[in-house]
């Protein structure tokens, strides 16, 4: 315990290091090119405290956090129990391991125009974007986990008188975890670089149309604030992942023998 | 009692037909501890799958006490090579599985796993994860997850052979304590010739090729008792065993 809670400190500092770095960095760059376009971290911090107080800087970020996070949760619900099964069962998966090869490489942003065409300019079109990307992530990374496990260790269960669905239960899915919640967290990336995308598009509401909608209006400080709270929501993302791979992959952690 | 009649088994490698098995028999009486040697690739581990359900014959058939075997078996217990663990449960988990997917309520079996993780000397590394454990450790944490099912048939795939010599050697005695104190009725395969006369009351040793073959039946009656190891029955023993294997290795 005393371990884990030092752990957590080291962590700590680092991320406060990396943090006071990156504002050094920014400030030396601001000083610089002495652009405009670029303004120092405190102009952008009191630009981000003031839309947060004063406009609705707050409900932008709710609307991109909830759009991406429900998209993340629905990748999952889908993806998961179908890498489970492709992985384990080869005659579902000489069926649809071809189609997964075939459509994974294609662009899906590409289809944008399609999906605000059918799924109209709200939250859905996004929400189904994104889910669309992340799952397939998701979906391949699962599937190969599976393909991992050794045939013994399914037997042992087996021995055991696990049936079929106990194998999904205490076999397959606690040892694909880690790789699942790695591609997870890599996931994360991936889904607000889609979500920026989808947000500059036809709506007037998420932290995209923030950052485009300042940007076309010429104030940099406010863009930034976008852009600050962008970052904050994938690294809050992204910690989030870190903490669950933490609890529910103990066994990953512990020092061996 | 547990019957292996005319048993066949083949499996597809490549484009050729592999025959494990051709019409192979095997009888095996209650409270024997049957050990199986042979070179690797004999088809000794397969035996055990047969056993245990997780494989089914081509033809032939398998009965344990007078039923034919169609799927693990709930009073069978096989501990694979590797121990089969599963390197997300801690020891406690591990050892409770088989009775959680059996259903049945924890505390019904709580004081009867604490007993056995006591008894097989692991209350201190009961929430460890495999990882953390020792080789011998592991085997026990296997065998402590079999027996807390009460099995009357103990199936086990070289169960030591990735132990250092003197934690072999206790883990054996501990084997041969546990058959004779319960007087259950186990099947192992090995390829030490050592282990095979210490713990087998009959060693069977299997020809190198396949269709597996037996070439040898080697009743070994003293077994089990103190000190046997040291004795010259067991040296002669062994060698007898020893000039089998020899004698039927190919090339």
């Amino acid at each position: 315990m005393i371990q884990r809670g030092r752990k957590f400190q080291r962590q700590l500092y680092g991320y406060l290091g990396a943090a006071l770095f990156l504002l050094a960095f920014w400030q030396y760059v601001a000083w610089t090119l002495k652009t405009p376009m670029l303004p120092t971290p405190q102009a952008a911090v009191s630009a981000t405290s003031r839309l947060l107080l004063e406009a609705n800087l707050g409900r932008h970020l709710w609307v991109s956090t909830y759009r991406v996070v429900l998209s993340t949760l629905l990748s999952l619900l889908l993806g998961l129990p179908l890498g489970l099964i492709m992985g384990h069962e080869r005659r579902i998966d000489r069926f649809l391991a071809p189609l997964v090869y075939i459509t994974y490489p294609i662009p899906k942003i590409v289809f944008l125009p399609l999906i605000l065409l059918f799924l109209g300019l709200g939250d859905r079109s996004k929400i189904f974007l994104i889910t669309f990307i992340v799952f397939f992530q998701i979906l391949v990374t699962t599937r190969d986990a599976v393909r991992k496990v050794p045939a013994e260790t399914v037997s042992s269960l087996r021995s055991l008188g696990g049936n079929r669905v106990q194998v999904y239960r205490y076999v397959l899915l606690p040892a694909s975890l880690p790789d699942v919640l790695t591609s997870l967290r890599l996931s994360m990336g991936t889904a607000i670089a889609v979500l920026f995308f989808a947000e500059s598009f036809a709506t007037t509401e998420g932290l995209g149309y923030f950052i485009m909608d300042s940007w076309s209006r010429a104030a940099p400080d406010e863009m930034f604030a976008g852009i600050i709270m962008m970052a904050l929501l994938g690294v809050s993302l992204f910690i989030v992942v870190d903490l669950l791979e933490t609890i529910l992959c103990r066994w990953q952690h512990v020092k061996g023998n | 009692m547990i019957e292996i009649s005319d048993c066949n088994l083949a499996y597809v490698q490549g484009t050729s037909q592999v025959q494990v098995y051709d019409d192979f028999s095997l009888k095996v009486e209650p409270g024997e501890s049957v050990v199986l040697i042979g070179p690797s690739g004999c088809g000794k581990s397969t035996l055990l799958y047969l056993l245990a359900g997780l494989l089914q014959p081509t033809g032939g058939e398998i009965r344990i006490w007078g039923e034919q075997v169609v799927g693990a078996r709930q009073k069978t217990a096989f501990i694979l090579q590797e121990y089969g663990l599963f390197p997300w449960l801690n020891v406690e988990q591990n050892v409770c599985l088989g009775l959680r997917v059996r259903h049945i309520p924890k505390r019904k079996y709580q004081r009867a796993v604490e007993e056995m993780i006591h008894k097989m000397g692991l209350w201190e590394v009961k929430h460890h994860f495999p990882s953390q454990l020792s080789g011998g450790q592991r085997q026990r944490v296997a065998l402590a997850r079999a027996l807390t099912l009460q099995p009357d048939l103990l199936l086990m795939d070289e169960p030591l052979s990735a132990l250092d010599a003197l934690t072999r050697e206790r883990l054996q005695k501990l084997l041969l304590e546990i058959w004779q104190e319960q007087k259950l009725t186990t099947v192992l395969v090995t390829h030490s010739i050592e282990e095979a006369v210490f713990l087998g009351s009959r060693i069977l040793v299997l020809a190198d090729g396949r269709p597996t073959q037996v070439m040898g039946e080697i009743f070994n009656p003293l077994v089990g008792q103190s000190g046997y190891r040291q004795t010259s029955e067991f040296f002669q023993k062994t060698s007898y065993v020893r000039s089998l294997l020899e004698g039927g290795m190919v090339g």
